[in-house]
């Protein structure tokens, strides 16, 4: 491990080694700057402007495509990533309900999820190594700008590296040390710090790959002005940050999700079935609170994208991404299904569910029609010339609802129904005793009638009656209305349902099968789409490591297409499931013992 | 045993299905490669190469046309020049340029120095232009092609032409990392060299997959030889495919050579 950590620093010394001398003369207006401002740095600044590479400057080595090599380390290691820190969120969260509460069970639950992550947490650091071996062998003078600029907070992360270790086995290993009234409020406080330092963890690796899609800190030849926090505090940060967390969260609840699906499904007794199920139901549960505002953080990531750089914005939008954008809608669709699927399969726990069975079919047309607008193809032109032979920027039949407000609408709509569908799993097993039923009753369902106006009206209106300028108008608005919805019917929801007595017992456990495999369905989309996207962030700053600043000479300067990404995404994916599948395993052998009369001496013998 | 391999069997599946639809179920588009760094040979130009090099700049390494088309992002390429004396007096108007050409130079660099209504960034309320500067970051355009853009939009809108051709940049060419190649003179080296007779006839050779090139002077004018060239797909022949012609010529082949095949396949009549 320490070998591994000893990998993070590259010594400050060596930046600025290779770096003077390679700006020979150039015609550009940019690149002048690049040498007047090394002029000016020789005596100013100790900092060096941004390398000018050719190929030779890429090492080549045993014949691995190095872009390859290091796209597939970082991916592994995002996922990695994105699990351990999300599973101590909603452990800690669920140890709180448990503590609160008074009732065991979470408090087990949490504890079984921290221990699959903790294995998972080693593979972490292991394919980050591997990352950044990658980038040293392959892209050293990438690293060594960058490590020009964020040496400090480099030295920081490995420190805090450490600090989240430490706290992650305290966390783990005290869990059972650690109960008790007073205990207990300090286990939950080593938890909230495991928490911190880990998305502290996540910020600082976040600044460093903002920074290269939108540096900050440097001037127009990449020379540093020193200030890191500059550097680090850049305009897609906190975007990046933003959708990170909200993202990480969903994905590591499916990813658990997945693991209680597989144990429910081999597991022998009832009692670890109803265990399992009632796992799977709560991993899906974190999974779907997580998936729900995350289009909304995607909205803000995109707009932020724009407002930094129009151009930027629109290579994103336009051009090949455009397509990608209709992959990702397939992808979202299917969580979204999935999600639902599992929901309305879960209503047949009790006795009580059974009685909206019926009502969920129209749930589904609305869902899958909301899904087929979105994934309606909007502008798809590569370039001028195929503007040309297209005639337009719009298929006739297809552009109106290819349009952003259509897609807006529709992505609102999809996620009020999976709220509804939520709210009717809720409710399934539920008797209200409270006198105003009816009327609560009534209140929602007009909310949800006046929400879905709403979301109509300024979808239409805005999509189709004003010019393009106001034309993302609405989507504020409607985010706000859906959000609203999601509010007030909880609040309407659970007041009527205080105290409501249970139709019948919740039979957890009892779930067909097949509801277990809608589970395994969200993992597996949810980490290839993770993929896909990380390809497209990556992708928009085209042949820039540092976008504007710092130029990509390599051979592989060039944008993939999407069938070549997607294959790289596949391959990755199958290699992060069998690592998966390995951490799964290792937690479930941990828990084993075999019998073996005879093999040990006897004591005293 | 039989439980995990369905779970395997089945997340493979999946994954296939989304690899599968990926590469099949959308149209295969490849990505444009990263652009080239322009070589300009500026000695040998005319004021009609100049222009037709701005024209260039304008459609590709430019990417002017990513914003200024007709989907309302930007003004159109042909209100430009028209508008800019209004601009040029409005009570707005920020700027230090004095006339057309110093007004366009200052609208690629400085785009904020005067923003047309309407088009500002959002929220800026037109005081902060969502145009990059053109002369860095990256687009990148050099001085020369600046001006040879100037000297495009001005000829044309059909205005007098008042930028001259810069001479010292060709020095400035020459220190970059050009490739040996020097320009070729002959029309007919040019065309081996780019293999136009493996597809087409052209001199001696007897391309028989794209249409016939020694006659061609007759029916096509200088401009849309130029355009075939530089943007085969911009229009297609009738009864030939889109896509085969390559459409990387005009990065590989100096402007020159461009220049003189199109005069060349021009006086083929
Ligand atoms: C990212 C989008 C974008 C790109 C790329 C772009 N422009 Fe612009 N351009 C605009 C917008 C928006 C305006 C209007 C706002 C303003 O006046 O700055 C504009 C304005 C202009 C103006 C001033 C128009 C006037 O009437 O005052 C000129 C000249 C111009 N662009 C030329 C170019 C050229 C030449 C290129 C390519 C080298 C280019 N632009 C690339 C977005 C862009
Ligand atoms: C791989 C085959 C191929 C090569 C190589 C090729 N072309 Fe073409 N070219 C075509 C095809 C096919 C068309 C017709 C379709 C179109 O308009 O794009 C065409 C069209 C043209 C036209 C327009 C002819 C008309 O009547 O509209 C011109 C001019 C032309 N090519 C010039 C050239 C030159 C000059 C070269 C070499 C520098 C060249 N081509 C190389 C395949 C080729």
């Amino acid at each position: 491990m320490v070998l591994l950590f000893g990998l993070l620093f590259v010594p400050p010394e060596v930046a600025g080694l290779d770096l003077i001398g390679l700006d020979g003369g150039v015609a550009f207006a940019a690149e002048d700057a690049a040498t007047e401002a090394a002029a000016q740095a020789d005596v100013a600044s100790p900092y060096q402007p941004a390398p000018q590479l050719t190929e030779k400057d890429y090492p080549t080595f045993l014949g691995f495509n190095g872009r390859i090599f290091v796209w597939i380390a970082a991916q592994l290691h995002l996922w990695f990533a994105a699990f351990v820190l999300a599973v101590p969120i909603f452990v800690f969260i669920i140890e709180a309900i448990g503590m609160k509460t008074r009732d065991k069970r979470y408090d087990d639950m949490a504890y079984e999820f921290i221990k699959v992550s903790l294995t998972a947490y080693s593979l972490t650091a292991i394919v980050g190594g591997l990352t950044l071996l990658g980038l040293l062998v392959f892209y050293p003078h990438v690293m060594t700008y960058m490590t020009s600029i964020f040496k400090e907070s480099m030295i920081f992360y490995a420190l805090i590296f450490f600090a989240e270790s430490a706290c992650l086995y305290v966390y783990y290993y005290g869990w059972h040390w650690l109960q008790g009234p007073f205990k207990k409020w300090v286990h939950l406080t080593i938890g909230l710090l495991l928490n911190a330092v880990g998305t502290l963890l996540m910020l600082l690796a976040n600044s460093w790959l903002t920074f290269m899609m939108s540096p900050a800190g440097v001037d127009a030849g990449g020379v540093f002005n020193g200030e890191i926090w500059d550097a680090m505090h850049n305009f897609l940060w906190n975007p990046i940050n933003l959708h990170r967390f909200v993202a990480n969260i969903a994905y590591g609840g499916s990813i658990i999700g997945a693991y209680a699906a597989y144990k429910f499904l081999s597991a022998r007794t009832p009692q670890e079935k109803a265990h399992y199920d009632w796992m799977g139901y709560n991993a899906n549960f974190v999974a779907i609170a997580g998936l729900l505002p995350l289009p909304f953080a995607g909205y803000y990531l995109v707009a932020e994208i724009y407002a930094y750089s129009q151009q930027m914005g629109i290579t994103l939008m336009g051009g090949i991404f455009a397509w990608l954008f209709i992959i990702q809608a397939v992808l979202i669709g299917t969580l979204f299904l999935s999600a639902n699927y599992y929901l309305w399969c879960g209503l047949g726990r009790s006795e009580g569910g059974v009685r909206y069975y019926k009502y969920m079919k129209y749930l589904a047309v609305v869902i899958v029609a909301a899904f087929l607008v979105w994934f309606t193809p909007h502008t798809l032109v590569l370039s001028n010339e195929e503007l040309k032979a297209l005639g337009g920027p719009y298929h006739k039949y297809l552009g109106p609802l290819g349009i952003m407000p259509a897609k807006n609408t529709a992505v609102n709509i999809m996620i009020l129904m999976t709220y509804l569908s939520f709210l009717y799993y809720r409710r399934a097993n539920k008797i209200a005793v409270v006198t105003w039923v009816k009327a609560g009753n009534a209140a929602q369902i007009a909310l949800f009638v006046m929400a879905c106006a709403n979301i109509f009206f300024l979808g239409i209106y805005h999509g189709y009656f004003t010019n393009t300028v106001y034309k993302v108008a609405a989507s504020i608005p409607q985010v706000l209305t859906t959000l609203l919805v999601i509010v007030i019917a909880t609040v309407i929801d659970s007041m009527i349902y205080k105290n409501a007595k249970e139709v019948a017992p919740q039979r957890w456990g009892r779930v067909p099968p097949r509801s277990q495999y809608a589970l395994f369905l969200l993992a597996v989309s949810f980490t290839w789409l993770m993929g896909l996207m990380g390809y497209i962030r990556s992708g928009i700053r085209q042949h820039w490591h540092v976008v504007d600043v710092f130029r990509d000479n390599s051979p592989d300067a060039f944008t993939p297409s999407l069938g070549y990404a997607t294959n790289v995404i596949s391959v990755a994916t199958i290699l992060f499931m069998a690592m998966v599948i390995f951490v799964f395993w290792l937690a479930q052998i941990s828990g084993q013992k075999s019998e073996t009369p005879g093999f040990w001496k006897e004591p005293g013998q | 045993m039989k439980q995990f391999l369905a779970v395997i069997g089945f997340s493979l599946l999946t994954i296939a299905a989304f690899t599968g639809y990926s590469n099949f179920g959308i149209p295969r588009i490849e990505p444009a490669p990263p652009p080239k760094q322009e070589k300009i040979d500026l000695g040998s130009m005319t004021m009609d190469q100049f222009i037709a090099l701005g024209d260039r700049v304008l459609n590709g390494k430019g990417t002017c046309k990513l914003c200024h088309n007709d989907l309302g992002r930007a003004p159109m390429i042909k209100q430009i020049v028209p508008n800019a004396e209004k601009h040029l007096t409005d009570s707005r108007y920020k700027g230090e340029a004095k006339d057309l050409a110093e007004y366009l130079m200052e609208s690629m660099v400085n785009p904020s120095a005067f923003v047309v209504a309407g088009f500002g960034k959002a929220g800026s309320n037109d005081t902060v232009s969502p145009m990059p500067d053109v002369s860095g970051g990256s687009i990148g355009l050099s001085e020369p092609e600046l001006l040879a853009i100037i000297a495009y939009l001005q000829d044309s809108a059909g205005a007098d032409v008042t930028v001259e051709i810069p001479t010292d940049a060709g020095d400035v060419a020459e220190e970059e990392e050009a490739e040996e190649r020097e320009p070729l003179e002959d029309p007919l080296e040019i065309a081996a060299e780019f293999g136009c007779g493996t597809c087409h006839k052209i001199g001696e050779e007897e391309g028989d997959l794209a249409p016939d090139l020694r006659t061609i002077g007759a029916t096509r004018d200088r401009e849309f030889l130029r355009r075939s060239i530089l943007y085969p797909n911009a229009e297609i022949t009738e009864g030939f495919e889109e896509g085969m012609m390559p459409d990387d010529l005009g990065d590989q082949m100096f402007a020159v050579e461009v220049e003189r095949m199109t005069d060349y396949l021009a006086g083929l009549k």
